[in-house]
């Protein structure tokens, strides 16, 4: 017997709307299942009262036949969307007490067509990390587990990862500046997409880098992902970069027919020491691919390999300017001063008690390539970089290429505290092959497609032309169906 | 290029992020191995190519110049650590 929670919301919404199930059942589902995880450390401010609140209202809706597809459905929300009244943090001591006065327009959406809050998520602060253990709550842990370590869920979306994967909430929200989404979607075995570039309104979501920013759904099926990612797309008056465009409807595209598209495999993702087991992988979702009638082509994207280095110039230099507001004036952490201390004091003190030692040093580094005498060598190379990355892509597409293929990370989830002792840059080669994504401001998802030799899931990552989710969806749900990915972590927590 | 003490000292200043003087050479070392990986981007030809501004080639929608909201002071100052008599409050500024 499924429990509800365990369901996805393809299932829960059609079990609602047929009176099968109650809102407010699957809500105590949720409720129950959170508060007995303690030990995943995903959901850090739970909001039950909400929940039921919302719940109870969604019942109603359903009721009177008034229901759209996420009505009822209780999700998580990422730390980094600002909910009104409830604590939105992005997991920073910076931001300790601070409780919008607004609603994102995410959420606000969410909300509008019924959804249910559960809570929020843990996180990267401020999304810089790539194993939530950056985050000022403490790390998230992934309900994987093959031995006596716990693993890292992958960051920065690493609350929402575990939180689905473990089945405490039917889907979470996420933020992707440079795989947040996709790599710890890969690491827990759930799906997670990226829209393109202003095809989600940032409005109300704490800033990271805002050209590359941008949020999507955390599921456990690439049809929720369709279903819940229309749900927050959409033109904002807000976001000045929203797209004025109409969204299809996501679920109506997933006919599971490709054949005759064209799916490019890039040759410059194959890296030297690239573990046997992804090379496996891939191979097989290419062979996955084919056997569904597309057409493989290899093809080439000359600059990937300057894609990290031009990523960790600019999403600094961005988040330098941003995080610029957290000052200890309006709203969040000011530090005790001292007899005598002035404004300059109050600045340096409460940023150096509020932010962690990654999001000091993605500062400083901004602060560094933004500098008088460097902004040409640093900045305005990497921005000239981006363009050349871009065009590889739109070169590709030029030539007929309807989606890419791609691993999603280059290894499975790690132990939590391994990477203690790394360089900063060994941290950020888990995006190697996300990154030029966000650079390129394209669509990109993540699937699980298998399970390596010790039992953690692995993913690939499909790349789709701008704007074309539906066609991007399409493509995941033949790799998700082909795959037949149906493992689950088992219950330690 | 690598980041000596004092650069370290002038960006953490910059920034406005106070470093203790011990914690500087560490600062710089990680400071000056993220730049070295950065330095790969010097093998790229880039002459002639514009800096990307934006990913999106659409022009930005500007709204109408109206007032859309007012008369929330205290939802403004609700989350400052200092407000008195409607303002925000801070260290003595001007002498």
């Amino acid at each position: 017997m499924t429990s509800p929670n365990e369901l996805t919301i393809a299932a829960a919404r059609d079990a609602l709307r047929a009176g099968d199930l109650s809102a407010v059942d699957l809500t105590m589902a949720c409720l129950t299942a959170i508060d007995a995880s303690d030990g995943l450390n995903a959901f850090v401010h739970k909001t039950p009262d909400i929940a039921l609140d919302q719940a109870r209202a969604a019942d109603a809706r359903l009721r009177q036949g008034d229901a759209p597809d996420l009505c009822g459905i209780p999700l998580g929300i990422k730390d980094l969307f600002c909910t009104r009244g409830v604590p939105s943090q992005a997991a920073s001591n910076i931001l300790r007490g601070f409780r919008p006065e607004y609603e994102s327009t995410v959420t606000t959406r969410l909300f509008e067509a019924g959804a249910v809050m559960l809570g929020k998520l843990n996180m990267d602060e401020f999304a810089m990390g790539s194993s939530n253990e950056t985050s000022a709550y403490g790390n998230a842990v992934n309900p994987w587990k093959v031995d006596d370590r716990r693993l890292t869920p992958g960051g920065s979306s690493g609350g929402s990862a575990a939180a689905v994967a473990a089945d405490l909430c039917l889907g979470a929200t996420g933020t992707d500046t440079g795989g947040s989404i996709r790599q710890p979607a890969a690491f827990t075995g759930i799906t997670g997409i990226k829209p393109t570039y202003g095809r989600v309104s940032r409005w109300g979501i704490v800033a990271f880098a805002s050209s590359l920013d941008q949020a999507g759904p955390m599921t456990k099926s690439v049809r929720d992902a369709a279903i819940f990612l229309a749900a927050m797309a959409g033109h904002d008056p807000k976001d000045s970069t929203s797209a004025d465009l109409a969204v299809p409807d996501f679920e109506a595209a997933l006919t599971g027919d490709i054949r005759g598209q064209k799916i490019g495999i890039p040759r410059e993702y194959r890296m030297d020491g690239m573990p046997a087991e992804i090379e496996k992988l891939w191979a097989e979702g290419i062979a996955m691919m084919q056997d569904a009638g597309a057409r493989i082509v290899d093809i080439s994207l000359p600059h990937t390999r300057y894609a990290l280095p031009a990523y960790y110039v600019i999403a600094p230099a961005e988040a330098s300017s941003n995080l610029a507001r957290y000052d200890g004036v309006r709203y969040g952490h000011r530090a005790k001063l001292a007899q005598g201390d002035g404004i300059t004091e109050m600045y340096e003190k409460t940023r150096a008690e509020g932010f962690g030692a990654e999001v000091q040093r993605r500062i400083l580094l901004g602060t560094y390539v933004l500098s008088a005498g460097f902004y040409d060598a640093y900045y305005n190379r990497a921005r000239k970089v981006r363009a050349l990355i871009k065009r590889d892509f739109e070169n590709a597409f030029a030539a007929g290429i309807d989606t890419i293929l791609t691993p999603a990370t280059p290894t499975s989830a790690f132990g939590l505290g391994e990477m203690a002792n790394a360089d900063p840059v060994e941290m950020y080669l888990n995006d190697v092959f996300t990154v030029t994504v966000n650079l390129a401001g394209l669509p990109g998802i993540a699937v699980p497609v298998g399970l390596d030799s010790k039992g953690l899931p692995l993913g690939l990552q499909l790349i789709g032309r701008p704007w074309d989710e539906a066609g991007l969806l399409n493509h995941a749900y033949v790799l998700e169906r082909a795959a037949g990915f149906v493992a689950k972590p088992a219950k330690w927590w | 290029m690598s980041i000596d003490i004092a650069t370290a000292r002038k960006v953490a200043k910059l920034a406005r992020i106070r470093v203790e003087e011990a914690q500087l050479p560490k600062l710089a070392e990680q400071l000056s191995g993220i730049l070295g990986f950065m330095e790969q981007l010097n093998e790229v030809d880039v002459s002639g190519v514009e800096p990307m501004v934006s990913v999106t080639p659409m022009r930005l929608k500007r709204r109408k110049d109206v007032v859309t909201d007012g008369n929330i002071q205290a939802q403004i100052l609700k989350n400052a650590p200092d407000a008195r008599e409607g303002f925000f409050a801070v260290p003595k500024v001007v002498e």
